[in-house]
């Protein structure tokens, strides 16, 4: 509660009447406040108002103004949907509005910022600054097109953190045209069309233009029928080719999947598309398992020493960190991600640890304690799950000595890792000795991975789990 | 068109009511669709021929049965030109009436309702609904349902509307060849007083006599000029309604019933939709809060984006490689603003009436833009015009109903139709529907006649059937005399909305007063208790005069 909360009152215009006088009480805070907040800054912030004593948090249904919008005490600024009704909800000060921290559609806990009020041209800047910071370091906003030129900040730098996706514009049409659904996502993420290259129809920039220039993953969607057809219409639009489905077992439960488990399926299925070929090693683990007792101690997973190790190795051989995406090439990426599942209630899922190779084993481990948090309590983003380049799937815990594990598309490689077994073995010298061994199997498309390129990359891998001191530099 | 339409019946309304500002309505007497005030009039405005004339058809009807004799030498009682839905409701009712009826259609019985408008329109809008609802993953989830993903086949989907159509089609057709209607084949053309000649175009070799006729062509979507219509990039509703294609982006010119029904069509199948709009807001027709509401629900959270005051001055069909180009020019300057660059266009730009070839020149009517003038009693000369064409208020409904008012009157009933209770609905999802009077022109018409005006509003997050089906979004809203408890208007904005207008635009055609009306029970959990909510939470104050009353909402 740094300054001062937005200072709020009610229109009736779309309250039922008798809801009233329920969302009258938060009122009296309002006054209270005030004299902190003028000695505080000319910069206000406006809340999530409480409209109601169960509200907890409330949807922005509109924005009746826009960003460089001058108001005045009594406008309606905005209208929030509580779990009861909407309502508009008034400014008590003049000023203008600097910066919509929460966009249309957006949710808020009560008592969050939504916007930002500055009271004069002079300060749109300094609100405009506040505004990135709140949001985490975030994008520039767009400026709004009509805004009065004063109040708008310094030409924003280029959007997004992600490179813009730059294939060869397509022939004809204009450039620079959005569809409508482009436009909204390019208000939402503030993203400037100007900078984005269209790959839609005629060169128009598409929904999914924005979102890469935003740096969001394409949703892995299932590919809905709808799709819209070309104008001139194929008859038959939507035929989903389907696995054969057998004939019900009578007597037996039919559970239909649920979202996850029906994304599993989807993605087996597609594998089969792929040709995938497997190669196995044997490593020995005594001084693996005596650097985990060492860092044990300190949150270190094995887990993230595994991961450590692949991406290490990933970092030796690119190729096996690469995709092929369309048949046609090889997609090398620029961060070695490793994505390691997970069973989770009901499911399996793969939250990624991003950039494993640059990262330290200590802050590695850190990042996959929360990610493990979040994954139980299925608050992963999509790109803390989808944006691996390489998955480790480990099942040594259970005894498992070898398996195969079906590689996930999108993805060039993953690596199946049994248990460590103390095995007799005997050294180049003919002595037998017991050590731990364990076998790793590596799943790879075999349109970019080769049987060389696979055995390279798991001799390196071994190499770095036999002598594992490069961990924990 | 149907502010337009609006503004005039207001207008007529406040006229007849401004006669007899006190005028009460006789108890124990019920006029459906008759205003009060008409009812007082009625007795001044009977003139002694229409006595006579009036006296003569009751007299042929009781000797005709169901229409087997001609009556008088003539022909026919009543001939109808065009089978629409208006015709088809004269006709039926004028059988009732005892009258030998034919009825004239050049194209297909049903007309524009059911063969190009609102039926087919249902059907292709009962699929967005369903998809709609089954794409919206958030929705499924809180109803605790799992649909993987939901697709469509265009092809079926346009077969279910086109099948509608015939079905609704030929239902009509036997209803009229049960009741005895004549049913003639071809283009009607007035050649005289009582005469009508039909056949095919250029051929009308049929010549027949007819006691009384009614104009019933209805009306044809209206391009504006520079719009070239190609039928497969630009087209009208006329050709949407075939869907012979799903574009990816669509712009619509026109923000009007029409225009909104098919963008709730077009995003629901997946394309995304520009409006052009020549006034300065969307839906410029519909009660303003009503309208920001709808954009709010209808439009925001779509893939939707629009331009408000803006004239499409030039539309060129895609070709050569080329997109569908959209000329936009500001509509106060004129000045070129923009030009867009879509996949397809549709003209939903209002209708105009289909009056061309009536012959009118030949009893001395003169057309004003085409429509037929006519005065309350749907009359001009000594013909009868309904519908469309005339141009009151063009819904097919009110077509029907002014149909059956013009055959009460043929028949010595003198009959004025209240078009300020026929309601009228946009099967948006959820639907938008409306009776009488929006709030500005209500306020607007207080002020004149010196009275209050109150309103009440409800919303259906506090109805329980509605957050059972967790569609809680919409209002409903309620003008009315606080000094007297008339119900002025309704405007509701909601799950099922289109069905719960009704019991208004009942109540304002009966006459039932708020007082009285909330004490009618409605079963629980229903949706009319949205109404209900309204009518209990209006304040009537019976007896106190106008300027205490407190009014309950501003």
């Amino acid at each position: 509660m740094a300054a001062s909360p937005a200072p709020f009152s009610l229109s009736a215009s779309t309250v039922p009447a008798r809801l009233r006088a329920a969302a009258v009480a938060p009122l009296a805070a309002g006054p209270r406040w005030r004299g902190r907040m003028v000695v505080r800054a000319k910069i206000r912030e406006i809340f999530m108002p409480a409209l109601s004593s169960t509200m907890t948090e409330g949807k922005i249904v509109s924005w009746n103004t826009a960003e460089g919008d001058r108001v005045s005490k009594g406008d309606g600024v905005v209208v929030v949907e509580s779990d009861k009704a909407d309502m508009d909800v008034e400014t008590f000060h003049d000023g203008i509005v600097a910066a919509i921290l929460v966009p249309e559609g957006g949710v808020a806990p009560v008592g969050a910022p939504i916007a930002l009020l500055a009271e004069s041209e002079e300060e749109v800047a300094a609100a405009v600054a506040k505004a990135q910071e709140l949001a985490g370091g975030g994008q520039q906003q767009a400026p709004p097109p009509s805004a009065d030129a004063a109040a708008t900040p310094p030409p924003p730098p280029p959007a997004a953190e992600a490179p813009v996706a730059a294939p060869a514009p397509v022939a004809a049409g204009t450039k620079g045209i959005a569809t409508p659904e482009a436009k909204k996502l390019a208000k939402q993420h503030r993203v400037d069309l100007t900078k984005v290259t269209g790959t839609g129809r005629y060169g128009r920039i598409t929904p999914a233009d924005v979102e890469a220039a935003a740096g969001i993953q394409p949703k892995p969607k299932v590919t809905p029928a709808a799709a819209a057809p070309p104008p001139a219409a194929a008859p038959a639009v939507g035929t989903v080719p389907k696995a054969a489905e057998l004939p019900p077992v009578p007597g037996a439960t039919v559970v239909p999947f649920t979202t996850m488990q029906a994304a599993v399926s989807k993605n087996m299925v597609e594998s089969l598309a792929v040709p995938a070929f497997r190669v196995g090693y044997p490593i020995l683990t005594d001084k693996l398992d005596a650097l985990y007792e060492k860092v044990k101690p300190k949150g270190v997973t094995m887990t993230v020493l595994l991961a450590k190790a692949a991406a290490m190795a990933l970092a030796q051989h690119p190729v096996v960190n690469a995709s092929c995406r369309d048949g046609k090439s090889f997609t090398y990426n620029s961060n070695i991600n490793i994505a390691v599942a997970v069973a989770i209630d009901g499911g399996l899922i793969t939250p990624v640890l991003q950039d494993a190779d640059k990262l330290d084993i200590y802050l590695l481990s850190q990042n996959w304690k929360d990610l493990v948090k979040k994954a139980r309590a299925k608050q992963l983003q999509p790109n803390e799950y989808n944006s691996g380049t390489f998955t480790l799937s480990n099942l040594g815990m259970f005894g498992v000595d070898r398996f195969d594990a079906i590689l996930p598309p999108g993805q060039g490689a993953i690596m199946a890792v049994g248990a460590s077994k103390p095995t007799v073995v005997t050294d180049k010298d003919g002595f037998f000795s017991v050590k731990s061994k364990m076998q790793v199997n590596v799943t790879a498309d075999h349109r970019i991975v080769y049987g060389a390129d696979l055995a390279a990359f798991l001799q390196t891998f071994a190499k770095i789990i036999e002598d594992p001191e490069s961990l924990t530099l | 068109m149907y502010s337009t339409a609006m503004s005039l019946s207001a207008a007529a309304a406040a006229v007849a009511s401004s006669s007899r500002p006190d005028a009460i309505r006789p108890a124990g007497l019920r006029f459906c669709g008759l205003r009060r005030e008409a009812l007082g009039l009625r007795s001044l405005q009977t003139s002694p021929q229409a006595v006579a004339a009036r006296r003569s058809v009751v007299a042929a009807a009781s000797a005709a049965e169901n229409g087997t004799a001609g009556s008088g030498g003539f022909d026919y009682d009543l001939v109808i030109i065009g089978a629409g839905v208006g015709g088809h409701g004269a006709a039926l009712h004028a059988v009732e009436k005892g009258l030998k009826t034919a009825i004239i259609e050049g194209d297909v019985v049903g007309g524009t309702c059911v063969n190009r408008g609102c039926v087919p329109s249902k059907a292709l809008l009962a699929v967005s609904g369903k998809m709609r609802e089954l794409r919206d993953e958030h929705h499924m989830k809180s109803l605790g349902l799992q649909v993987p993903s939901a697709g469509y086949d265009r092809q079926a989907v346009a077969d279910h509307a086109n099948n509608l159509a015939s079905k609704i089609r030929s239902n009509l057709t036997n209803s009229m060849k049960a009741l005895g209607v004549d049913i003639l084949n071809g283009i009607g053309t007035i050649v005289g007083k009582q005469k009508v000649r039909y056949g095919k175009v250029g051929f009308p070799d049929n010549e027949i006599s007819a006691r009384n006729i009614i104009i019933a062509t209805g009306s044809v979507p209206f391009v504006p000029k520079g719009i070239e219509i190609d039928g497969k990039t630009v087209f009208t509703s006329d050709h949407a309604l075939k869907l012979e294609s799903v574009p990816d982006w669509i712009a619509i010119v026109g923000s009007g019933y029409i225009g909104l029904e098919f963008s709730d069509v077009y995003t629901a199948l997946g394309s995304e939709v520009t409006f052009v709009e020549a006034l300065d807001q969307l839906m410029p027709g519909f009660d303003p809060e009503i309208a920001k509401l709808a954009q709010r629900i209808l439009i925001n959270p779509r893939k939707i984006d629009y331009h408000t005051g803006v004239f499409a001055s030039k539309i060129t069909p895609a070709k050569d490689g080329k997109p569908v180009l959209i000329e936009l020019i500001d509509a106060k300057t004129k000045e070129h603003k923009e030009t867009l660059e879509v996949d397809a266009a549709l003209i939903a730009t209002g209708r105009a009436p289909f009056t061309k070839g009536l012959g009118l020149e030949n009893i001395n009517v003169v057309t004003q833009r085409g429509f037929v003038p006519v005065d309350e009693r749907m009359q001009v000369s000594n013909l009868y015009c309904i519908g469309d064409a005339n141009g009151k208020l063009m819904l097919a409904h009110a077509a029907s109903a002014q149909g059956i008012s013009v055959v009460e009157q043929i028949c010595g009933k003198d009959n004025i139709l209240n078009h300020l209770s026929i309601p009228a609905a946009c099967f948006t999802h959820p639907e938008i529907s409306m009776v009488g009077l929006t709030e500005p022109q209500a306020r607007e018409k207080a002020d004149k006649e010196g009275y209050e005006v109150s309103v009440v509003k409800t919303s259906f997050k506090a109805n329980t059937k509605a957050l059972a089906e967790n569609e809680g979004d919409g209002l409903a809203k309620m003008i009315y005399r606080p000094d007297t408890g008339e119900i002025l208007g309704v405007h509701i904005l909601g799950l099922h909305a289109a069905d719960l207008i009704h019991e208004a635009s009942n109540a304002i055609a009966l006459g039932t007063r708020v007082q009285d009306i909330k004490f009618a029970v409605h079963a629980h959990p229903t949706l009319s208790e949205v109404l209900d909510e309204l009518f209990k939470a209006a304040k009537v104050s019976s007896g106190v005069s106008s300027s205490v009353s407190e009014p309950v909402a501003a």
